[in-house]
């Protein structure tokens, strides 16, 4: 018979101030050894809720909460979090954030030292959870010089060395890239299957995680709950993946959750649409005008080069003994104006090197970078961005950086619109309500959604009329909707004479939006071509789409929506 | 096979012992040579990690201070009859400024002395150093008694902080750049510090939850101890009274026997407050011979260089000293 790890009964969490409750009414039972997937729109309570299941809502944040919720046989009304540690482990989005210690081993056993365990089981378990999660050959680094994949397993492992029932992740994957995010997955099903761990893990790239999901908590935006078999959520979900898209397209019952039972269904699919495809194939179109031009940019971090100005990534600081890091060698760049391109490489590739050295305010060693005027720009033909004050620079080319709450320093929207609006009032806020409408003006930016305050940002950094549009990681904690829409206001961009050049790991949505996709590796392009071309080969970037219908050129729901319009 | 530190109380150890010293010795061919074996034991015996690397600031701040003694002695201090090196005029400030002489000749006898005295105030400042270099500074936090592990925590997390807070400071100004704000006054000031600020309690919210959900400051339930109070009170007064009596100069067996009760009755606090928390240590720091070695090597130099103060053959117990001061970097790295 299985057990009950986590049980709600009528839960109602309301914080503070707020006019309406968060969750409402939840109740919720997760049985021992389930992997339960948690989704919903941003704001939406997703968060609050894993919070609620590890008794840090009320007692860390807070906050009133009503009904009951039971870890294990036990209420945290009467337990701390600190009193459950033994119960339940959390890990959050940002795993450096969490750690304590500063080397691998003893992270492991922090947790282990504050329940007092004796020394001898404590070796015992940091022995086994070094082999179960694969970072036996990690065990003396400083947890700095780890890649985020690294660190996100030595999160989860530093708190299941404490052997908890029920393990709680807000969204581990949203910062990895797919090859990480795999590696962590992978030792997620591992911890469920072998062991009969009980995992709750809130995550926006459904199509990372639902194959292996038991079961689908979906919370909706005015805090109530559904929960139920992926099959049976998904298939009314507000929120699903494209794989759920494409299988409803097609008619798939019941719908297949993983690339490998979709693939096995596909072979008529394919049929349907190949002659579709045949007919609609794109004409190229003449070459638009170059915007950005970058011919052998290198960018060298380290000790001696850092002392100067410090340069962008996070490679700098992890080089062993400050020696220097060739961040970028020799990449060569052209942007037409037109263009959508994504960057893409694993961690520490270089490409947050390159997009700061082609906006001008980045280290670049040798090369040059040379940039058109923007629209609004009374400047010379094409100029080097570094050459020109950050004033002038940015209206050539405007970046927006990983962490876009760093552009924003006042206590509220209008302020931030005021600020950039220069000399034409009201024109950052006109962006802003397109970009994101509905948000009040006198709003704090850090009480902003992920992808409310991204969407300030780019307000802030599209008044100035750039030509070429940088972004560094947009889609990091937004969801289907507001990636769907910031798509659009790219190609947008694009499509009025400007260029977009943005990193990402997130393959779904550099299919939906990129033209052309650049690939690195090791500070080198290593590809460079249309998204069809490099996507659909690629066994690690190619979206859900590609796998199912490959050797079909197809990357979205919505080209597979055209090709079978076309189809007579 | 990982190399193993040594105890960090054992470097602790013999670097307060040569502290201790240096202090007591005037000669300063003698805190020349005990600057030069310090030196050489942390180059031979420190590894490749942040702390260790910051050894060579020591001693450029040894520097500074030798330095600014020197200078302290030429602009202000009493002039020693000897070898005129530089004759400066004597200037009298005005007698609303206290009237105190400023400059006249520097002689060499009193560089000598200003210099000597700089030397030991910066032979100070490296033992400290060395101490810091040669032993990791959390693994010494983690050497602190049960009762005060909490306040242990508290301090490893303020050291990795501070770190933290500069990489943000540097980012956001980069980023403040790019949105062409001017980079200079008051505006760039405020531009920069909301964000790295607001960043900052960000971080500690999220680490306090992870400390908080990892079972930190887990106590045992409905066993505080009211022993603890009383015996911290004893210690308190029994210390104050202690010093005082030290100080006022009266019986100085009475002093210390009060200062012996007060400590005494601080470590039975300790215990019995350390009894409530409940927590273990993973792979503890062993003390074994090579630490019993390093610490006696730096407490038999230290009773050397203060016996061959005033004694004949003073240079010979001196060098003996200083010998034993540089022992350590004799041994090699364990293995476990």
């Amino acid at each position: 018979m299985n057990r009950t790890a986590l049980r709600m009964e009528h839960v109602t969490v309301t914080y503070p101030g707020a006019a309406r409750p968060v969750l409402r009414d939840v109740c919720l039972e997760v049985p021992e050894g389930e992997l339960c997937l948690v989704i919903g729109p941003t704001g939406a309570g997703k968060s609050t809720l894993l919070r609620t299941a590890c008794s840090l809502v009320p007692h860390f944040t807070g906050g009133t909460l009503a009904g009951r919720v039971l870890l294990d046989g036990r209420d945290t009304r009467d337990h701390l979090p600190r009193d459950l540690a033994d119960v339940v482990g959390v890990v959050g989005q940002d795993p450096a954030a969490g750690f304590v210690t500063d080397i691998v081993e003893e992270e492991l056993a922090y947790a282990m030292e504050q329940l007092g365990l004796a020394p001898a089981v404590m070796r015992k378990r940091v022995e086994e959870v070094l082999d179960l999660l694969g970072l036996a050959a990690l065990r003396d680094r400083p947890l700095s010089g780890l890649s985020g994949g690294e660190q996100q397993r030595v999160a989860i492992g530093a708190v299941i060395t404490a052997q908890p029932r029920v393990l709680v992740l807000d969204e581990p994957t949203s910062a990895l890239d797919p090859a990480a995010a795999e590696d962590v997955l992978a030792a997620l099903t591992r911890l469920v299957h072998d062991l009969g761990m009980t995992v709750v893990l809130a995550e926006h790239r459904l199509e990372r995680v639902v194959q292996y999901a038991d079961r689908v908590v979906a919370v909706a935006a005015d805090g109530s709950v559904t929960d139920g078999t992926p099959q049976d959520v998904l298939a009314t979900a507000a929120v699903v993946p494209p794989i759920v898209d494409l299988g409803l397209l097609a008619g798939w019952d019941p719908l297949p959750l993983s690339v490998r039972d979709a693939r096995r269904r596909a072979p008529a699919l394919r049929a349907r649409l190949a002659p579709g495809l045949a007919r609609g194939m794109d004409v190229p179109t003449t070459p638009s005008p170059e915007v950005l031009t970058a011919r052998d940019v290198h960018v060298h971090h380290g000790r001696l080069a850092s002392r100067r100005r410090p340069g962008p990534g996070s490679t700098a600081e992890s080089a062993p003994g400050g020696a220097g890091v060739h961040a970028v060698r020799g990449v060569n760049l052209t942007l037409r104006a037109g263009d959508v391109v994504a960057l893409m490489g694993r961690n520490g590739s270089g490409k947050t090197s390159l997009l700061w050295a082609l906006q001008g305010s980045g280290r670049r060693s040798r090369g040059s970078v040379q940039v058109a005027p923007g629209p609004s720009d009374v400047g010379p033909e094409h100029a080097d961005p570094a050459r020109l004050s950050p004033r002038d620079a940015r209206r050539r080319v405007a970046l927006v950086p990983n962490t876009p709450q760093d552009l924003l320093f006042r206590d509220s929207v209008a302020a931030e619109c005021a600020e950039a609006d220069g000399s034409a009032p009201g024109t950052t806020r006109a962006l802003l309500d397109d970009l994101a409408p509905g948000i009040p003006g006198q709003a704090h930016p850090r009480d902003l959604s992920e992808g409310q305050r991204l969407a300030l940002a780019l307000a802030v950094q599209l008044a100035a009329t750039p030509r070429v549009l940088l972004l560094d990681e947009p889609t990091r904690g937004l969801d289907y909707a507001a990636k769907r829409h910031l798509a659009e206001v790219l190609v947008r961009h694009a499509a009025g004479g400007g260029a977009v050049l943005l990193s990402s790991h997130d393959v779904e949505f550099v299919a939906e939006c990129a033209s052309r996709v650049v690939v690195m590796a090791d500070g080198d392009v290593v590809a460079d071509g249309t998204a069809a071309e490099v996507l659909v080969s690629s066994p690690v970037f190619a979206p859900q789409v590609a796998k199912i219908l490959h050797p079909l050129p197809l990357l979205t729901v919505a080209q597979a929506r055209r090709a079978m319009e076309r189809t007579p | 096979m990982r190399p193993l530190a040594l105890h960090p109380l054992a470097w602790w150890a013999w670097a307060l012992a040569l502290a201790v010293a240096a202090t007591r010795v005037s000669d300063v061919r003698v805190v020349a040579l005990l600057l030069a074996a310090v030196v050489a034991v942390v180059i031979l015996r420190r590894d490749d990690s942040p702390w260790a690397r910051s050894f060579p600031a020591y001693l450029v701040l040894g520097g500074c201070i030798v330095v600014v003694r020197i200078a302290f002695h030429v602009v202000v201090g009493i002039k020693s009859p000897g070898t005129v090196v530089l004759d400066l005029p004597r200037v009298r400030t005005p007698d609303w400024a206290v009237g105190i002489e400023l400059f006249g000749p520097v002689t060499t006898t009193g560089l000598a002395t200003a210099a000597a005295a700089g030397l030991r105030l910066a032979l100070l400042v490296v033992c400290f150093g060395a101490a810091n270099a040669l032993a990791n500074p959390k693994r010494a936090l983690r050497a602190l008694p049960a009762s005060l592990h909490h306040m242990g925590s508290a301090v490893v997390i303020a050291i990795s902080v501070t770190p933290q807070l500069v990489a943000a400071a540097v980012g956001v100004r980069r980023a403040q750049r790019l949105r062409g704000t001017p980079q200079r006054g008051a505006r760039a000031i405020l531009a920069s510090a909301v964000p790295v600020l607001t960043d900052a309690l960000d971080r500690s919210l999220a680490l306090a939850a992870s400390m908080d959900s990892r079972g930190y400051a887990r106590t045992l339930p409905g066993r505080s101890d009211r022993r603890v109070g009383a015996l911290l009170l004893l210690a308190l007064l029994s210390a104050a009274f202690g010093t005082y009596a030290l100080l006022a100069g009266s019986s100085v067996l009475q002093a210390a026997g009060m200062l012996a009760a007060g400590a005494a009755a601080a470590v039975v606090a300790s215990v019995l407050a350390g009894r409530q928390v409940q927590r273990s240590r993973y792979r503890p720091d062993v003390w074994g011979r090579p630490e019993t070695f390093v610490a006696l090597a730096g407490t038999v130099a230290a009773g050397l260089l203060i016996a061959s103060s005033g004694a004949t053959g003073q240079l010979l117990l001196a060098a003996a000293g200083a010998a034993f001061a540089a022992a350590p970097a004799l041994g090699s790295r364990r293995f476990a």
